[in-house]
């Protein structure tokens, strides 16, 4: 695959454009005037308090909810005015990685890995099973191809969801809360997974999280969304969010509510 | 350990003086704030209210509810409120849940809504719910050429799973239930009939009953209790694991995939499980015909095979064809709407079985008028 040279010659190029998006449950809106964009590989935090709407936002990105109003544009194609068929072609090209791994219950590790490639690949099951196994070292789990996703740990699910997630090879790649319900060891190596996946292959990687350490470790580019004005209130490098950004909210989060609180203790003394 | 109790005393017309006396903890007697806040209301010339508590016991969140009341009493009036002897805990609690204040419109409003208001709501929804069956149907019959023309792709040991499941693994319920309802029908006919003498037509009461009707109609209800709820609750909790999204973003079809092997198996298997409880309903008629009504064996046998023709055994297959789609999609509907929590997947069970049931009923209706018209 020539990941890594597509990636050098594609580093400006945007990848998706988010614009004036409008998220609603019927007549209750979630968040308005989104724009944004993402860079070809870029890895792109979407951050925010709990219940501010960023796994609504995922949604809309990956094409499993229509926009109340604006627009979801993928390399210049509005995602929700394509035809069908090929929104199917764009959203397979996308990997997604659930909160809670989504693996199909019903069937083995090696099954759930295999079954996007039988659908959309004529391999032989030789080769499919050859792919499923690589797949499956990725992420350090080879060895469990029959086990069933009720036998393995969360971590080891999550792990599993991603090793499916990746395995069209997709130049997307959604994490939904990847670090959620891990420890600090198996969170970080996570972290470093998806570095190396960005890094290798130039895939562009969007993250839906709260956690700090993973924010800052990798991600390059953000949108910080706020569930009292219910829209983005900054956007950029997390990094140069901390050090630039001046919205009390923004920084607050940032800095786990440290100077927040000394800014309301003064205010009381 | 002190039982609790408040004074409230008048030092002044504007000050009102409570003393906290033993332990205010959840397991005691509770005293009614209401009580207190009519009592209080009562002086109009209420400014200050101070609190004694130098003789209180232990304390728990039943303190602090009072305390909490309190505070917004006097929030709402103008009158100030000494705290300064209470316990520093209780203090800090008290502060802690003053320290965010209620988000605006988190509270859900109640609203009273009128019987006509919510007669057109429920009018809306069966309507809406119409729609969303027939976009089904569609969807479904788009499925199913997809599968004639080789391009619809599910896993057909998924296909030899639910073949099991709804067939071979139903018959003895369906044995058990196919003799008793012709035993029952043959006694039923029996006490009528023998008032002419004319018990040897059981056989066609049974054999015309069992195979136009009770056999599609019996083995559909109970295959809509036994499969349809369970195909219901397989979507419903693919639905809260988030695998039906995964589906999705991987571009495959939910209507292949899931709702087709599933809509294929009950369509192969309800026809043969009625033809077998059609067999059995006629064996249980026989059993009482020739046990208790002394008709002999062969002539059942031939009353039966008189009474009857091929066309009405197919009436009650196309019957059974019907149902076996009906309870399929009611299933896999109710499972794919059912919402992301444990509670949501019960419900789309109960309401697959539900309507499920009630639309075989409708079907059987509307068949039996047809064919009788139709003079099948």
């Amino acid at each position: 695959m020539a990941g890594s040279q597509l990636a050098e010659t594609a580093s400006e190029e945007v990848h998706i454009e988010v614009s004036d998006l409008t998220m609603a449950y019927g007549d209750f809106v979630i968040q308005h005037d989104l724009d944004f964009t993402i860079q070809r590989s870029d890895i792109f935090i979407i951050m925010g308090g709990s219940g501010c709407g960023k796994s609504t936002l995922l949604r809309h990105l990956i094409g499993l909810k229509a926009p109340a109003k604006g627009e979801v544009i993928y390399e210049g194609r509005s995602l929700w005015h394509l035809p069908p068929v090929e929104r199917d072609g764009l959203m397979r090209r996308m990997g997604v990685l659930y909160q809670s791994g989504a693996l199909w219950t019903s069937m083995t590790l090696a099954e759930n890995i295999a079954l996007p490639i039988q659908e959309y690949t004529t391999l032989s099951a030789g080769q499919i099973q050859e792919l499923v196994s690589y797949k499956l070292s990725l992420v350090g789990l080879k060895g469990f191809e029959g086990y069933y996703p009720s036998e393995i740990s969360g971590g080891m699910q999550k792990r599993a969801g991603l090793a499916r997630a990746m395995a069209l090879d997709p130049e997307l790649l959604f994490f939904d809360e990847p670090s959620a319900g891990l420890d600090p060891v198996s969170a970080r190596r996570l972290d470093d997974l998806i570095l190396e996946l960005n890094q290798s292959l130039g895939t562009t990687i969007v993250v839906v999280t709260h956690e700090l350490a993973s924010i800052f470790a990798i991600g390059n580019n953000s949108v910080f969304l706020d569930p009292e004005s219910k829209t983005m209130i900054a956007s950029g490098d997390p990094k140069m969010l901390l050090e630039q950004s001046k919205d009390p909210k923004v920084r607050s989060f940032l800095t786990r509510g440290e100077e927040e609180t000394t800014t309301m203790q003064r205010g009381i003394s | 350990m002190n039982a609790q109790s408040l004074k409230i005393t008048y030092p002044s017309a504007g000050t009102a003086l409570l003393v906290l006396n033993g332990d205010w903890t959840l397991d005691k007697a509770q005293l009614d704030w209401h009580v207190l806040q009519r009592d209080l209301e009562s002086r109009d010339a209420l400014r200050e209210i101070r609190l004694e508590s130098q003789a209180l016991g232990e304390w728990d969140s039943r303190l602090l509810t009072l305390l909490q009341n309190l505070c917004d009493f006097v929030a709402e009036r103008e009158i100030s409120l000494d705290l300064s002897t209470l316990p520093d805990g209780a203090t800090r609690l008290l502060n802690l849940s003053h320290a965010v204040p209620e988000r605006e419109g988190a509270k859900r409003s109640q609203k009273r809504v009128s019987p006509l208001n919510r007669l057109g709501e429920l009018t809306l929804n069966a309507w809406h719910e119409l729609l969303t069956f027939n976009a089904f149907v569609g969807e479904l019959i788009l499925s199913f050429g997809r599968l004639l023309s080789g391009r619809a792709s599910f896993r057909w040991i998924d296909l030899l799973r639910f073949l099991q499941s709804a067939g071979p693994e139903a018959l003895p319920i369906v044995t058990l239930i196919g003799v008793l309802v012709g035993a029952v029908l043959a006694f039923v006919g029996a006490v009528q009939l023998q008032m002419f003498g004319a018990e040897i037509y059981v056989a066609n009461l049974v054999g015309l009953g069992s195979v136009r009707e009770m056999g599609a109609m019996m083995t559909a209800i109970i295959m809509a209790g036994r499969t349809g709820s369970a195909y219901a609750a397989q979507l419903g909790t693919m639905q809260v694991n988030d695998e039906i999204d995964a589906l999705k973003t991987f571009g495959i079809s939910v209507m292949d995939f899931l709702v087709l092997p599933r809509t294929l198996a009950l369509v192969l298997m309800l026809p043969l499980l009625t033809i077998w409880a059609d067999v059995l309903g006629i064996i249980g008629g026989m059993l009482v015909g020739v046990l208790v009504l002394d008709i002999t064996l062969l002539e059942y046998l031939i009353q039966t095979q008189e009474s009857m023709d091929l066309g009405d055994v197919a009436v009650g297959l196309v019957k059974s064809l019907i149902f076996a789609v009906v309870i399929a999609m009611s299933g896999c509907l109710r499972g794919l709407q059912s919402g992301k929590n444990s509670s949501a997947v019960g419900n789309a069970t109960t309401s697959a079985t539900v309507t499920a049931i009630l639309l075989i009923v409708i079907w059987d209706a509307i068949t039996t008028i047809l064919f009788n018209q139709l003079g099948i």
